[in-house]
């Protein structure tokens, strides 16, 4: 993953992508959110999975 | 029993067995638990919704089903519900202003029939944060729900009402739903028993979901014998829930003698022991005292766990909400909101990759529970908030505080392992904090077990908030 993820311009992106009102004084917290998210995403993403890890279409404990 | 007995501090078993044997009437109880309601839900903000004459006219019908010799195993229990449960003709809120223009519900969820058929008595509907994506029982539209043990404190979310209901004795018994940790977290501040069962075990027909693959639901309670007599009476299969598994009803009452004989119990050490804070390890250490316990264990990529149950939520929730989040983003609590808005832009290969670790995650814990048997865990980093802090500092970053109060139950959800937290009360403290007794995938009766055990010798209690009692 791009290590130089810039929540302002996703958020700026997304929201035409997606069709989404975000208000000025939103914005700054919707960005914070998408920014906590990657950086969760980021340590998911850095853990190497063998090929034949499928996720379960209905998870079962 | 004794004839002393008060239905506003007695357990469920308790209470069910009064009025069994003819000792109570049910319809007495639920007046109780009605002037309970009355006298402490102004301050506590428990309640969204009761039903007093359903409730009573219940109530009359368990009582001469009683006298006709039914069998009701929770004979005249008064117990509530998070209000994301159908309840018939009531709107199901699940916390939010938006959910109020729906009609009433036509029917009760699976669980709120399955009860009602024990013999239980519904009370009514409880608060939580909107659409159950919180951990604090803060919600901009119903106020603030409050800790029983100190209104000056969180109740703890997003079954907050469950919390707050059954710690200031409204209600002896309380039903939740758990995605990421919301029954375990308002356990652990309200200082209840609070089951959150495998992933799959318990139908959730009838309720406003939140993230379909993590969400469960579960009973909080005054004891653990009472988490086991509800937990027998919510099982059954229900084909309407398309996650719930095929599996054998698991009778937990009388595996409860049992005790911890025979079982491998082991403390949960790296992640779970670096993020606590002193009262929450202080709380692990003395319940592994009190069973012997000194083994300790690594849970790998426990952080890693948690990281994907919030990328997962962040995606599938605010899909639930995709129509909503754009048409009407103002009509939704703010600090749920900007969470919603900013799940619509997570990348799908994100998801993916969170849901192929929880294969990978699922496997490597099934290979340490052939070693062990239980895990004791935190519950929560700390014990109730004060309401409104923003951030917490742990191991020396500091972060928001709204969205890691689930530290450490997320990573135990993620894979829908059965956990009962556990109240503890250590020495001169005036919170409450809980442990959590994390079992093998469909194995609560081993956690049940432990948490019967740690009740009745002390360890672990939850007296009713206000009551006379030594912590």
């Amino acid at each position: 993953m791009s290590a130089e993820f810039d929540p302002k311009s996703h958020v700026a992106h997304m929201e035409k992508v997606m069709g989404l009102t975000i208000k000025d004084d939103w914005r700054p917290v919707v960005e914070a959110h998408i920014a906590a998210t990657q950086k969760a995403a980021e340590l998911v993403l850095a853990f190497p999975l063998e090929d034949d890890v499928e996720a379960a279409p209905v998870f079962e404990a | 029993m004794t004839a002393q007995m008060d239905p506003a501090t007695s357990s469920a078993t308790e209470i069910a067995s009064a009025v069994r044997t003819g000792e109570r009437r049910a319809v007495d109880v639920v007046l109780t638990s009605l002037k309970q309601i009355e006298a402490l839900n102004p301050a506590l903000n428990a309640f969204t919704d009761v039903t007093r004459e359903r409730a009573l006219a219940e109530a009359e019908s368990v009582d001469a089903a009683v006298a006709a010799g039914a069998d009701l195993p929770m004979a005249g229990v008064p117990f509530a519900v998070k209000n994301l449960f159908d309840i018939k003709g009531v709107v199901t809120r699940a916390g939010s202003r938006i959910n109020l223009e729906t009609p009433p519900a036509t029917s009760d969820a699976t669980l709120v029939t399955n009860l009602r058929k024990a013999g239980a008595v519904l009370m009514g509907g409880l608060h939580m944060g909107e659409f159950a994506y919180d951990f604090t029982g803060e919600n901009a539209h119903d106020g603030n729900c409050l800790n029983p043990h100190d209104t000056g404190r969180m109740s703890g979310g997003s079954s907050s009402g469950s919390g707050a209901a059954a710690a200031s004795g409204m209600v002896p018994v309380t039903l939740g739903s758990d995605t990421n940790g919301s029954i375990r977290v308002p356990s652990s501040f309200c200082g209840l028993f609070g089951l959150k069962p495998t992933y799959g075990r318990l139908s959730r027909h009838g309720t406003f979901p939140f993230v379909g693959s993590l969400d469960h639901l579960g009973p909080l309670a005054r004891s653990a014998r009472d988490l086991s007599l509800v937990f027998d009476a919510l099982q059954g299969r229900d084909e309407n829930d398309p996650a719930q598994a095929d599996r054998p009803h698991l009778a937990t009452c009388g595996e409860l003698d049992k005790g911890t004989d025979g079982l491998r119990i082991a403390i949960a050490g790296g992640y779970f022991r670096q993020m606590a804070q002193p009262e929450a390890l202080s709380a692990v250490d003395t319940v592994a005292g009190a069973l012997g316990v000194s083994a300790e264990i690594d849970i790998p990529e426990a952080a890693r766990a948690r990281a994907s149950a919030y990328v997962i939520t962040a995606a599938e929730g605010a899909n639930l909400h995709l129509d909503r989040i754009m048409a009407r983003p103002q009509d939704f609590d703010p600090d749920t909101r900007d969470r919603f808005l900013s799940g619509t832009m997570v990348p799908a290969v994100w998801v993916q990759q969170a849901q192929r670790f929880r294969s990978w995650f699922r496997a490597m814990m099934r290979g340490i529970f052939e070693h062990v048997d239980i895990i004791l865990a935190p519950a929560t980093p700390f014990s109730a908030l004060p309401s409104g802090t923003k951030t917490v500092t742990l191991d020396g970053e500091t972060m928001p505080a709204r969205p890691n109060i689930g530290l450490f139950t997320q990573p135990i959800s993620f894979i829908g392992l059965p956990v009962v937290a556990v109240p503890v009360w250590l020495d001169g403290a005036s919170l409450p904090i809980g442990v959590q007794i994390i079992a093998p995938a469909w194995r609560e009766d081993l956690a049940l077990r432990v948490a019967d055990t740690l009740e009745r010798t002390g360890v672990c209690k939850a007296p009713v908030a206000g009551s006379k009692f030594e912590v």
